[in-house]
């Protein structure tokens, strides 16, 4: 079964007077596990499609399956819930919260979901721990380095174990070493089951997931299968 | 249950002092609204502890007649007849004295005099008293003795006289045993006050007190201004009131025609004056606590679009509506809190300085003054952030990690 399921997706935004359509009819399956690329230019309607995979927007018409529940008529708090517990974001600006240690910041999720303080500082320790953190654990994100703060936001990501992981220009704003630790953490999380999506302008990085979605005009136009 | 209270807590602390010159500024205006509901009201509170003070000096038994009746009626026959109310004599005053409940009488003449003394002279008030006037109305002799136990109805050439009075006619020559003029009449001094400041109505240490008798005849009159009465307890003013009009009716062919004040009904008018003033400056100070709350909502409003983005990615990590709520709403109420308890130690304090600068004045602010202040304190900053707060909660989770 599928993990993300797509069907006849439209995505609709007013601006002005016209209607921009943002998602035109798109259909997509994602089988759990998946390594997905999302490419295409700037506004072709990529990012519309990762916030609408993630929960943070709503589609116009069309049904979104996420995990064999359909999640388009769910209540903005189900939605919230939902969010929490099976997608994971990493963003290109990292957005860490400045006045928050390292720990702190990786700690959000857990907070938000209610678990209790001894659980989730366990999780937060190993989950920096995975990603080689754990003598930054007390560090704020000014004290970081950009390589180090996205590994802190794939820590956040990633600490309540998350079905799909959604990557937003991921090495965006990191030089070329730092663009390939982060790439080869992403995939290793890959490799051990977490359904990957990235969107990128970056076609080096676009080419190593081993399916890639083009798009254009807010339609899927091709794809091809790689890495 | 999502999003736990110490979390909520631990959170809005850190947003605090993050952003530590926006928290001082809401909390320097939530304290200084506590404080002066705090400050304000001690100081009424004092100001009517000190007047209930002060008539407690002047002992809570005492009644007072007056002359004239002071009640609004509908026909009465010597208003018609063009009578005016009939003087209070010295009789009327020793009628009183028959009742069990009433301990002394002291009648009261009251005018003014040029008192004079070897070329010294001064215009003084002169009160016609009896001997039980010093008892009646607590009153100290410095020096000497107090007016003689003698018959009402008869007058001596005897005074006491007030400090300051002593002062201006005697310098440092003794007063005792020496001579002096009220008006065209020579009196011996035989007393000096020793009351300090104003009791009120008198001020005793410029005053000067010969026999009601002699007073009578130095203003050529055989009325009296007041008669005081003292009950002998606070339960028997009741029946001496009572007494007091029923003799005084009859003693005046049954008209009522005296009005009789208990030192109750006084205590009770200057405290309900008293106490509407505490009120009323607790009020306008509470005021204030009402634009603090404003400022916050205003300088919340200001956070919300500085952490837009911050916003954002709390909803990209599964915040809720709710929780997004919480978090702003936990900020105000944090600060409000802060705000409310160094409010109540400035308050605390400053009514101590003006316990220290005033030592007559018990301003002590009333437990109610300081419950309210700090519910309105808290009242204000979880109403002013509602809108803050919900604003932030309505924010769109992809315009606001771009921080739009």
């Amino acid at each position: 079964m599928p993990v993300i399921q797509l069907q006849e997706i439209h995505r609709d935004f007013q601006v002005g007077d016209q209607v921009v359509h943002a998602l035109d009819d798109v259909n997509l399956k994602i089988e759990a596990g998946d390594y997905l690329s999302i490419m295409g230019p700037s506004g072709s309607g990529k990012s519309t499609l990762l916030n609408l995979i993630g929960l943070l927007d709503r589609a116009t018409s069309g049904h979104y399956i996420l995990n064999g529940q359909d999640v388009t008529a769910l209540s903005d708090t189900e939605q919230a819930i939902t969010r929490n517990r099976t997608i994971g974001f990493v963003f290109q600006a990292f957005h860490l919260v400045p006045r928050l240690t390292a720990a702190e910041n990786v700690e959000l999720p857990l907070m938000l979901a209610g678990m209790p303080v001894d659980e989730r500082r366990s999780r937060v320790a190993k989950s920096l721990a995975a990603l080689h953190l754990s003598d930054r654990a007390e560090h704020k994100p000014d004290q970081l380095s950009g390589g180090q703060r996205q590994r802190v936001a794939i820590a956040r990501a990633t600490v309540t174990e998350p079905a799909v992981l959604l990557a937003d220009e991921p090495t965006g704003n990191l030089d070329r070493k730092s663009g390939l630790d982060v790439v080869g953490i992403l995939e290793a999380l890959n490799d051990r089951g977490i359904t990957l999506i990235v969107v990128t302008h970056d076609a080096g990085l676009g080419q190593r997931a081993r399916r890639q979605l083009h798009m254009l005009d807010g339609r899927i136009r091709r794809e091809r299968q790689g890495g | 249950m999502r999003l736990i209270g110490p979390d909520v807590l631990r959170f809005s602390w850190g947003a605090l002092v993050g952003y530590p010159s926006r928290a001082l500024l809401m909390l320097l205006a939530m304290s200084i609204g506590v404080a002066s509901v705090v400050m304000l009201t001690a100081l009424g509170e004092g100001a009517r502890n000190y007047v209930r003070g002060e008539f407690a000096t002047l002992g809570t038994n005492l009644l007072t007649v007056i002359p004239g009746r002071s009640e609004t009626g509908g026909f009465n026959p010597s208003t018609l007849m063009g009578e005016t109310p009939r003087d209070l004599t010295l009789d009327d005053a020793q009628a009183l004295l028959r009742s069990y409940s009433v301990r002394r009488v002291a009648p009261l003449n009251i005018g003014s005099a040029e008192v004079s003394r070897k070329g010294r002279v001064r215009d003084t008030v002169i009160l016609g008293a009896t001997h039980d006037m010093l008892a009646v109305r607590r009153w100290h002799i410095m020096q000497g003795k107090f007016l003689p136990q003698i018959r009402w109805d008869r007058a001596m050439p005897v005074v006491v006289v007030g400090n300051k009075v002593r002062e201006e006619l005697f310098g440092a020559e003794p007063a005792l045993g020496r001579w002096l003029r009220i008006g065209d009449r020579r009196f011996r001094v035989i007393g000096i006050m020793g009351s300090v400041g104003r009791s009120i109505g008198v001020d005793v240490e410029e005053t000067v007190y010969i026999p009601v008798a002699s007073a009578q005849q130095l203003f050529n009159t055989s009325s009296l201004f007041r008669i005081l009465v003292e009950a002998r307890s606070r339960n028997a003013i009741a029946s001496a009131e009572k007494y007091i009009i029923k003799t005084l009716q009859a003693r005046h062919q049954g008209v009522k025609d005296v009005t009789v004040i208990t030192q109750d009904a006084v205590l009770l008018t200057f405290d309900k004056i008293l106490g509407a003033l505490t009120y009323s400056v607790g009020g306008i100070a509470a005021i204030s606590l009402m634009v603090a709350g404003i400022l916050i909502m205003n300088v919340m409003l200001v956070a919300v679009s500085q952490r837009t983005a911050e916003i954002g990615l709390l909803k990209a990590l599964g915040a809720d509506h709710r929780q997004i709520l919480a978090i702003f709403v936990g900020e105000a109420l944090l600060l409000s809190s802060l705000g409310a308890v160094s409010g109540l130690i400035i308050g605390e304090l400053g009514s101590l300085a003006l316990r220290q600068a005033f030592p007559v004045l018990p301003a002590y602010a009333p437990l109610w003054a300081v419950v309210a202040a700090m519910g309105v304190a808290l009242g204000t900053g979880v109403l002013f952030s509602l809108l803050p707060a919900r604003r932030a909660a309505a924010l769109d989770p992809v315009a606001a990690l771009s921080g739009r």
